[in-house]
């Protein structure tokens, strides 16, 4: 079945735009990117739009659908009435650059400042060997496709602008939680202190667990239960919890 | 734009400096919002449930009053460690406080509970979005100017929620005592069952699975370590934990729930209201 859609679009760039509107046709089976690239191919073929796989696993086409974070590849228009106006918006959280595309830089930028895994000193290349059960918990975290609209909806920083500085976001704080979680990293004897980084650098206290992050993946990663508690957790241990802090330096043991 | 779909920028020239998503380096979007479904009905829902428990338990928590009625005891009274308690025969009755107290017994022992609860990460979650509004719902603006979240007093304090967890398992030992307590009869009998031993078993039963749910225990019991293969014990109950932990909200609304439900058929009982259906 096809039908004609109301849509509005945002257009402008960092001067300033708006949001216009469209009478687009829908056919069956298509979803929010198909609409858009029937706008482009009709009525704004200079409409710019981020995307790539259109099958929900390059993270390109991340954009604000009637006010929600989504992929637009993976939002099917069979869930929206017919007679319902649909409003595409860029992410609300990062520098726009013209229509539907934003400078997701700041995501970059916070990748960076996250210590990689450090490799052990007693093994080569190839030489790596873990268990299932050691892994099974940080695969989950690897699933990421770096949409970035966990950070684009994370209020820390979608609605104080200031924070950015002091705040990762929930993709890169999942990271530091993979990579303290991973069972081979080194960063320990290396002297990096991830429990420690992941307070003081990449502002985990700035998280008030409001489950946003989860709400929002489109691969389904409990961020907020599986990554960023436990890491509050650990940083507990390393900073808030005087037993644990006295038990670590009476056994010298690691877990 | 060749195409004729230019928007009107005319407005974008005197854009005042704005924060959040209002902040000049972003889309100009005049709406704080675009969401257009019932965003509200969860954050306003889940204040109306909170305030609804606050009202019934400060009440019953100050009055001090019908809360034992042989053999059942209010789990806002239990352990009751003041005098001033009514005797409770074989029950948690323990008088550690002394005289001085004169106060409900209550208050004494519901600020374990009452911290767990506070400091639970659900908990967080629901009285963030319902109350303080930061943020109300997913993409929807907090009002506040600044935010530092967890990061300074008083909120740093979250952190201490594995100490009242420790204290929660304690206070749950003694419903679980007191609700065993539950199949004796009026004169201390054993063998008897009535409906308010039911009401007590599904209350502890569901206060386990709150307290056991909680994301400090799953982190005790086994998240915190490196190589679960090298603790084959306590990878298992890390998975039973994180099982039961999937359910930690849906647990910490029915035990919510459940203890004032167990609260009231004490009260109900006690005060002559209602007579207690015995069993057998």
């Amino acid at each position: 079945m096809s039908y004609q859609a109301h849509f509005k679009v945002w257009r402008g760039d960092k001067d300033g735009g708006g949001l216009v509107d469209f009478e687009v046709a829908v056919n069956e089976g298509e979803v929010v990117l198909d609409i858009i690239h029937r706008l482009q191919a009709t009525a704004a073929p200079d409409l710019a739009v981020r995307w790539n796989c259109k099958a929900g696993k390059c993270g390109s086409c991340s954009a604000e659908v009637n006010g929600r974070p989504r992929l637009m590849c993976m939002t099917r228009m069979s869930v929206f009435d017919p007679a319902e106006t649909i409003t595409v918006t860029p992410m609300r959280s990062f520098p726009v650059v013209r229509d539907l595309v934003t400078d997701v830089s700041y995501n970059y930028a916070k990748a960076r400042e996250v210590p990689s895994f450090v490799p052990p000193k007693e093994l080569g290349p190839g030489q790596y060997r873990m268990k299932q059960e050691d892994v099974g918990r940080v695969q989950e975290f690897r699933k990421c496709i770096e949409c970035f609209l966990c950070q684009n909806t994370c209020h820390v920083v979608r609605d104080h602008e200031e924070n950015k500085t002091a705040f990762a976001g929930p993709r890169f704080l999942m990271r530091v939680a993979e990579l303290d979680m991973h069972p081979l990293d080194a960063a320990d004897e290396a002297g990096i202190d991830r429990r420690r980084g992941a307070r003081e650098d990449h502002g985990l206290g700035y998280c008030n667990i409001t489950k946003c992050c989860t709400e929002v993946c489109p691969e389904h990663i409990k961020i907020t239960d599986n990554a960023l508690i436990p890491l509050k957790e650990r940083v507990v241990d390393r900073s808030y919890d005087p037993l644990v802090w006295l038990g670590s330096k009476i056994r010298r043991r690691r877990t | 734009m060749a195409t004729g779909t230019d928007p009107d920028l005319s407005a974008a020239a005197d854009r005042p400096a704005a924060r959040g998503v209002h902040h000049a380096s972003r889309a100009a979007i005049p709406a704080r919002h675009l969401r257009r479904d019932r965003w509200w009905l969860t954050p306003a829902a889940t204040a109306a449930g909170l305030l609804a428990f606050v009202a019934y338990s400060t009440w019953r928590a100050f009055a001090g009053a019908d809360y034992y009625a042989a053999p059942y005891v209010s789990p806002f009274y239990s352990p009751c460690l003041a005098e001033n308690c009514v005797p409770m025969k074989g029950g948690a009755d323990w008088e550690l406080v002394g005289s001085w107290w004169q106060l409900s017994p209550a208050l004494l022992v519901l600020i374990f509970p009452l911290g767990f609860r506070l400091t639970c990460y659900y908990y967080r979650k629901a009285y963030y979005r319902g109350f303080w509004a930061s943020p109300p719902a997913c993409a929807v603006p907090e009002p506040h100017a600044t935010y530092s979240g967890e990061t300074r007093f008083p909120l740093i304090l979250q952190n201490v929620h594995r100490y009242f967890f420790y204290f929660a398992v304690l206070v749950a030992g003694v419903l679980t005592y007191d609700a065993i307590l539950g199949f004796r009869d009026a004169n201390g009998a054993w063998g008897h069952m009535g409906l308010g031993t039911l009401v007590l078993l599904a209350n502890i039963a569901l206060i386990w699975a709150y307290t056991l749910s909680c994301h400090s225990c799953r982190h005790i019991v086994g998240g915190r370590l490196r190589n679960f293969s090298k603790h084959p014990v306590r990878y298992r109950m890390w998975g039973w934990v994180s099982a039961l932990n999937a359910r930690h909200m849906q647990l910490a609304w029915a035990s919510l729930v459940s203890v004032a439900v167990a609260d009231l058929y004490v009260y109900l009982v006690a005060s002559g209201a209602f007579d207690d259906p015995r069993f057998f």
